[in-house]
């Protein structure tokens, strides 16, 4: 689906990423996990074209990003960030269709997919359509972030911490959902996350990368019964973790 | 509304395309005036030319600069200011007419016609009660006294045959001299702030106040004769004008100018009444004139808008673009705040003189001024409120693949909107006060009863062009703050 080459990243003199391979298949939900610093949202923003490597190619579905035009990647990937980044001067109708606007569909078509979209994302159409982002509680606006990145009903879902501000109580709940709805939409993700739990309970797969580079990659089982990066090691031990694979 | 700011501007521009028009200029002080209407009441009691009346011009670079581009075709000048302040030159010989005749023909394409005959000198007065106790009589016996306070006109200070000159010519010490509009200067003096000022020989205040002419006895003050000076363009155009404009040419003796001069200026008198009685009595009833009705206050209040409503609306035009394609490039915005910052420092008066020799007077000069006045608070605002935006939103749109366009318009512009809005308020409210000065380059508005009022020491006169303008400037920033209210309005709290 995505692949990564031999990818570098740098900011100047810093590099953020170094000799990155990795492919993630269709399908799969790929959780990314690493102290912060360590080149996760770089990653992401490789994938949907905010950054260009700055050495090695990423391949969407075989093609280079940067062969693939704007709208085609709009339509091709959906995007959800920590803070939710909804507009906050439109009502949350024009901010889940806003891709849909962008796409042009019909107005009636785009009301549709809206309601369709808060529905997937258990917010109940009539009371939440016409509210303002400020009008909304921290997991709710991520729901509504969620619904928005949805809306082309993307091959690829990309999420960037996405419960990260998030009290544990709701993150969890949350973290149900979108498994369920991971489920129904069939959507291959990348979850970058610092938290372990979220890790191993939401990914199919699990990378570790620290300081720019891939440490280790596998199934949770794989990883809890044989963790090898160091990183991971320091992690298991701090967390003391039940974790049902 | 709009339509109808348009249609004036059209008028506003169109009127000096008109042929069978006379314009007709003044300094702002009340001799100017008065001399500039009887000129004006001469031509429409006699011809059926219009005359457009550009009153209370700030200074004689202002006027000179205005006849010579033709914004104006008349004024009253005075010899000894033609030869010293215009030619610049310190030669006598250049004080008579037929010198300055010749020089001005070739030179700037004007003429003098006849002087109406007083000699409006400078003088230096002071108050009886001084004069006595110092045993004053003439400015020689001034040059005698210690620690002698001074408040002299601002042209005067600047001026070779002014303060520099005197000073110069008479060994005077002053323990203080300051610049001090002219008729400021009498409140001053008759408030025993200063001692001593500088006037005009025809000045009414001068009997008004009481006051004693300290006698120039070396002959410094160089002869000032007021005189029509016109276009000669203008004459070839309207043949017998000369002979018009020379009716009362010779006929006016000091006496009679400061009598002139103190009647117009007394509270509750309207000096272009004045003017037509003077006319009237002059000509044993031979000419009737005309007075025309004084620029109504509903109709300086909408010049006023105009001139405020174009200059922030093509501000705005030029400044919101500038700002947004300002954001993400710091050299430009540097010199763009840099530039608009150092525009903004320019005093108005400056502002408004540096649009003459480019632009001539009325109302183009004077919008172009103001708006340029009006970049820096809207360019700011727009970059400001631009690069302020949450980077977050930014990056989530660059993520949904919006373009550039669809950003600005759906993201940056509404998100900045209360902001860039703030600073179109300031910019209205900057120009509603500033656009009174505007009077002083013939663009009229609520400056005209202003300067007028200044000319005339008359605070009513004043007050009745400084209230509205105060009041306009509130209702403005009133309208214009509940607009911004309306747009910055977003709903808060949980639902």
């Amino acid at each position: 689906m995505i692949t990564y080459l031999g990818v570098h990243k740098s900011y100047g003199e810093h590099a953020a990423l170094t000799d990155f391979t990795l492919e993630v298949q269709r399908g799969e939900t790929l959780a990314l996990i690493g102290p912060s610093g360590g080149g996760k949202t770089t990653v992401l923003k490789l994938a949907n074209g905010l950054l260009a490597p700055s050495r090695g190619t990423v391949l969407l579905d075989a093609r280079p990003i940067d062969e693939w035009d704007r709208q085609e990647l709009r339509r091709a990937i959906g995007y959800v960030i920590q803070q939710v980044g909804l507009f906050p001067h439109w009502t949350v109708e024009r901010n889940v269709g806003v891709l849909p606007t962008l796409e042009e569909w019909p107005p009636e078509k785009i009301a549709a997919r809206v309601n369709e979209l808060l529905t997937l994302v258990d917010l109940e159409p009539d009371r939440f359509k016409s509210r303002y982002p400020s009008q909304l509680s921290g997991g709710q606006a991520q729901r509504v972030g969620v619904a928005r990145a949805l809306a082309l009903s993307p091959a690829m879902l990309l999420m960037d911490e996405p419960f990260g501000s998030l009290d544990p109580l709701i993150r969890a709940q949350l973290q149900t959902e979108l498994l369920a709805i991971l489920k129904t939409v069939e959507v291959t993700t990348i979850l970058v996350t610092h938290d372990l739990t979220e890790a191993f309970r939401m990914g199919t797969r699990v990378a570790v990368l620290a300081d720019g580079k891939l440490e280790q990659i596998g199934t949770p089982a794989e990883l809890l019964s044989e963790p090898r990066s160091p990183y991971l090691k320091r992690l298991i031990k701090a967390n003391l973790l039940q974790v049902q694979p | 509304m709009r339509p109808r700011v348009l249609f004036q501007l059209a008028i506003a521009l169109a009127l000096p395309l008109q042929g069978q028009t006379i314009t007709i200029g003044s300094k702002p002080f009340t001799e100017s005036y008065v001399l500039a209407e009887l000129m004006a009441q001469l031509i429409t009691s006699q011809t059926g030319i219009k005359v457009d009346r550009r009153f209370g011009m700030q200074g004689t670079f202002t006027s000179f600069s205005a006849i010579t581009d033709g914004s104006i075709d008349i004024y009253p000048e005075y010899t000894g200011t033609g030869a010293l302040a215009i030619l610049k030159s310190t030669d006598p010989a250049d004080q008579g007419l037929d010198s300055l005749r010749a020089k001005f023909k070739r030179l700037y394409g004007l003429t003098w016609l006849e002087p109406w005959g007083f000699n409006n000198s400078w003088a230096i007065v002071t108050k009886q009660a001084f004069a006595a106790r110092h045993n004053l009589k003439t400015i020689t016996d001034l040059a005698q006294v210690a620690g002698v306070r001074g408040a002299f006109t601002h042209e005067f200070m600047q001026r070779d045959d002014g303060y520099p000159g005197l000073i110069a010519a008479y060994g005077l010490r002053l323990a203080e001299a300051r610049g001090i509009q002219h008729v400021l200067a009498y409140d001053a003096l008759a408030a025993d702030q200063i001692d001593v000022m500088d006037a005009y020989a025809t000045d009414g205040e001068i009997a008004r106040y009481n006051l004693v002419v300290l006698q120039d006895d070396r002959s410094f003050f160089p002869q000032y004769l007021a005189t029509p000076l016109i276009r000669l363009q203008t004459l070839e155009q309207f043949p017998g004008l000369a002979s018009i404009l020379n009716r009362f040419a010779g006929q006016i003796s000091s006496e009679q100018m400061q009598a002139l001069n103190h009647e117009a200026a007394l509270a509750g008198n309207d000096y272009a009444v004045v003017v037509q009685k003077f006319i009237h009595d002059r000509t044993a009833g031979e000419l009737v004139s005309r007075v025309e009705p004084r620029s109504p206050l509903l109709r300086q209040t909408r010049r006023h808008l105009l001139l405020t409503g174009l200059a922030v609306l093509f501000a705005t035009v030029l400044a919101v673009p500038l700002g947004i394609v300002m954001v993400g490039r710091p050299v430009l915005s540097r010199v763009v705040l840099g530039v608009t910052g150092v525009l903004q420092t320019i005093p108005s008066i400056a502002m408004l003189g540096f649009m003459i020799p480019l632009l001539g007077i009325g109302v183009k000069p004077a919008v172009v001024a103001l708006f340029i006045y009006g970049l820096l608070p809207i360019v700011r605002n727009t970059y400001t409120g631009i690069d302020e935006i949450d980077p977050h939103l930014i990056e989530v749109a660059h993520g949904l693949g919006m373009d550039r366009w669809r950003r600005l318009i759906w993201l940056e512009l509404p998100l900045a909107a209360p902001i860039i809005f703030a600073g179109i308020r300031t910019a209205a409210v900057i120009a509603v006060g500033t656009a009174t000065l505007a009077a002083f380059i013939g663009a009229g508005g609520l400056g005209e009863p202003i300067v007028q009022g200044l000319s005339f020491n008359d605070p009513a006169m004043i007050l009745s062009g400084a209230i509205p303008a105060a009041l306009l400037a509130m209702v403005i920033d009133a309208v214009l703050g509940w607009v911004e209210k309306r747009i910055a309005r977003q709903p808060v709290g949980p639902g």
